[in-house]
């Protein structure tokens, strides 16, 4: 244990000195070009090693799933379509694509719902009890899904009719008369996923609550002034005044909170894998890739999965020029 | 946790912040309505935590007989509390193992992108060349790009060179996953920065280096700051990445470990697997509550990760 904190250590030293001496090679390099060609290729050396990174880590896999997502489960020979049809016309992806999208729907929205909430509430709050309830609700974000997943299994926990329930919402209703529940197994309506989908909300409003709060603190007193003065009540004044001046950092908060809800998979992972009817995207591909071993099928899915970005992509960039335009 | 994180819009909050301040005790004060609102969702969001807190220190017929909240009737519960669920899950479970692997993990991969990302944001802040906004927009287009799509190629690849399981596998891919971000908020960040500092620097004859070394990098320490809070608390988290470069063994790292060998095994228990539960949680909440600022700083000025 000893040794492994020391070579951490070692090796964080290593790589920041290596980084240091790479750069100064390059740098060197550089400057031994003759006159011009100096500065003309040194910001090229300079982004050099963060672009191998990327291109690595980024570029190239996209590529070359694309590709595997044409071949077979060990990546030996080319099957067409096959993944791809083969997955769409099944069944349980069906379902899979289908608790996905409610996933899209619903958890985005909410998130930012209550994050706006959170945010012009708290503001009313004196100082101190503004940031302490923030913080609370803001600490989610710092608990892995694991950890969540430990923290809401003692929520939703389920016992047998006539033991004593130890998990929260149980304890609940069966004081109130009911009988228990085993919630996470119930499918009706998609009940289960959307206990899930409220582990997720847990962990994210805080992020909503946090930019949506620095937005509206960002609003000019002299247009809330005018509109008082002009007789507007508190609610007119929060939807036709405030809101469409944090309406940016409302689709920012939005779109941020989509990629990550397509991306969803350890929350699922640890709590149910899959099970009952809440399976997504992400945890069918780490099942057909580890489970199945089909390289082809996890494959097809990670480039469904890129295609439902791209138009995100997009917005993100024209927005990003946009911004920078502005600027 | 999922990794959506951060925006685009809201860029400068602090200093807006700072010009609202004037306005408390000003009209619109805290009605009734808004001080139970937020209570009420405090407390909702807060309970789970409390529950897992308190079970943590529960022996094992406690925690498999009553509920947690009992506790607050039955005092003479309280005197079997203790941190033994903590020592068995450290040694027995194995956690403390696991956490040390983590540090190994996470260590590397928050500090060594850092150098890396901030030469590429000097450049694309500073320096004018053929393809800078090209390049650039690749960098911004990439932070939306899931990494799932890296683990079909790469696992082949380290498979061929045995590195998957180790440590530097998932060194590298961490890197590469948190680069588009770090250069995103990096290069934000140093936009921010006086030009006429740079310029003249520049007239004293200072090459891009120095510039880096002595003017940049040093006025940039926030925007580090919160880049490498930001990819700690990522790496940490991570269930994903960890599980399919390394997997379960001798170097998984903490969650891994806490969903292997313990949530996964029915007979483990809730005492247990609270306490597993709270020694992964402990380092980034502490790392958050005390470096919340710069971690709110980086979220307003980052961006979407992949």
């Amino acid at each position: 244990m000893v040794l492994k904190i020391l070579n951490t250590l070692i090796t964080v030293g290593v790589g920041v000195i290596a980084a240091v001496v790479l750069y100064w090679l390059l740098n060197k390099i550089a400057e031994l070009l003759p006159g011009p060609w100096e500065d003309r290729i040194k910001p090229y050396l300079y982004i050099l090693p963060a672009y191998a990174a990327l291109v690595f880590y980024l570029v190239y896999p996209a590529v070359q799933t694309v590709v595997f997502s044409f071949a077979n489960a060990q990546s030996t020979a080319w099957v067409g379509w096959d993944n791809y049809t083969q997955l769409l016309q099944s069944e349980s992806f069906q379902d899979t694509l289908f608790n996905t999208l409610l996933w899209m729907i619903v958890v985005p929205v909410v998130v930012v719902a209550l994050g706006l909430a959170m945010a012009v509430l708290a503001d009313r709050l004196n100082p101190r009890w503004e940031s302490t309830s923030k913080t609370i609700i803001f600490l989610p974000m710092a608990i892995s899904a694991v950890g969540a997943g430990v923290v809401w299994g003692l929520v939703y926990n389920y016992r047998p009719e006539g033991r004593e329930q130890i998990g929260l919402q149980n304890a609940i209703i069966t004081a109130l008369g009911f009988d228990p529940v085993a919630w996470l197994q119930v499918t009706e309506f998609h009940i289960n996923s959307f206990f899930l989908m409220i582990m997720l909300m847990w962990a994210q409003v805080g992020f909503s609550m946090v930019l949506l709060s620095a937005a509206v603190k960002g609003v000019p007193e002299d247009t809330l002034e005018a509109a008082r003065i002009d007789g507007a009540n508190e609610r007119d004044i929060f939807f036709r005044v405030v809101v469409p001046q944090i309406w940016g950092t409302v689709l920012t908060v939005y779109v941020t909170t989509l990629i990550g809800v397509m991306k969803i998979f350890d929350i699922v992972y640890v709590m149910t894998n899959g099970g009952f009817n809440t399976n997504v995207v992400g945890n069918e591909f780490f099942n057909q890739l580890f489970s199945n071993f089909n390289n082809g099928a996890a494959a097809a899915i990670v480039v469904m999965l890129m295609l439902a970005t791209v138009p995100i992509m997009i917005y993100q960039v024209r927005n990003f020029r946009r911004e920078e335009s502005m600027a | 946790m999922t990794s959506t994180q951060t925006t685009m819009a809201a860029a400068t909050p602090t200093e807006k912040t700072r010009r609202r301040s004037s306005r408390e005790g000003q009209p619109q004060k805290a009605g009734w309505f808004a001080r139970i609102v937020v209570l009420i969702l405090c407390f909702l969001w807060i309970v789970p935590v409390v529950g897992l807190f308190l079970t943590s220190f529960r022996p094992r017929d406690d925690a498999n007989s009553t509920g947690w909240w009992t506790l607050f009737w039955t005092p003479s519960a309280w005197s079997r509390l203790s941190f033994d669920n903590y020592v068995t899950a450290w040694n027995d479970a194995e956690l403390g193992i696991a956490f040390v692997n983590t540090l190994a993990i996470a260590l590397p991969a928050t500090f060594i992108p850092i150098l890396v990302a901030a030469f590429a944001a000097y450049a694309f802040t500073f320096m004018e060349f053929p393809g800078r906004n090209f390049l650039f927009l690749a960098v911004v287009s990439l932070l939306v790009v899931p990494n799932y799509i890296a683990f079909v190629p790469i696992l082949r690849i380290y498979s061929d060179l045995e590195l998957a399981g180790t440590f530097p596998a998932v060194w590298l891919a961490h890197i590469g996953f948190g680069m588009s971000l770090a250069i995103y908020i990096l290069r934000n960040y140093m936009a921010t920065l006086p030009k006429s500092l740079i310029e003249s620097a520049k007239i004293d004859g200072a090459s891009h280096f120095q510039t880096f070394f002595r003017l940049v990098l040093p006025m940039s320490v926030p925007a580090l700051a919160a880049f490498a809070i930001f990819q700690f608390l990522w790496v940490w988290n991570d269930l994903l990445v960890a599980l399919i470069f390394v997997g379960p063994g001798d170097n998984a790292p903490i969650t891994v470990a806490l969903r292997n060998n313990l949530m996964g095994q029915a007979g483990a228990g809730q005492h247990l697997v609270t306490a597993g539960g709270f020694i992964s949680m402990i380092l980034p909440i502490v790392v958050f509550l005390f470096m919340q600022r710069f971690f709110v700083r980086g979220l307003t000025a980052g961006a979407v990760k992949g």
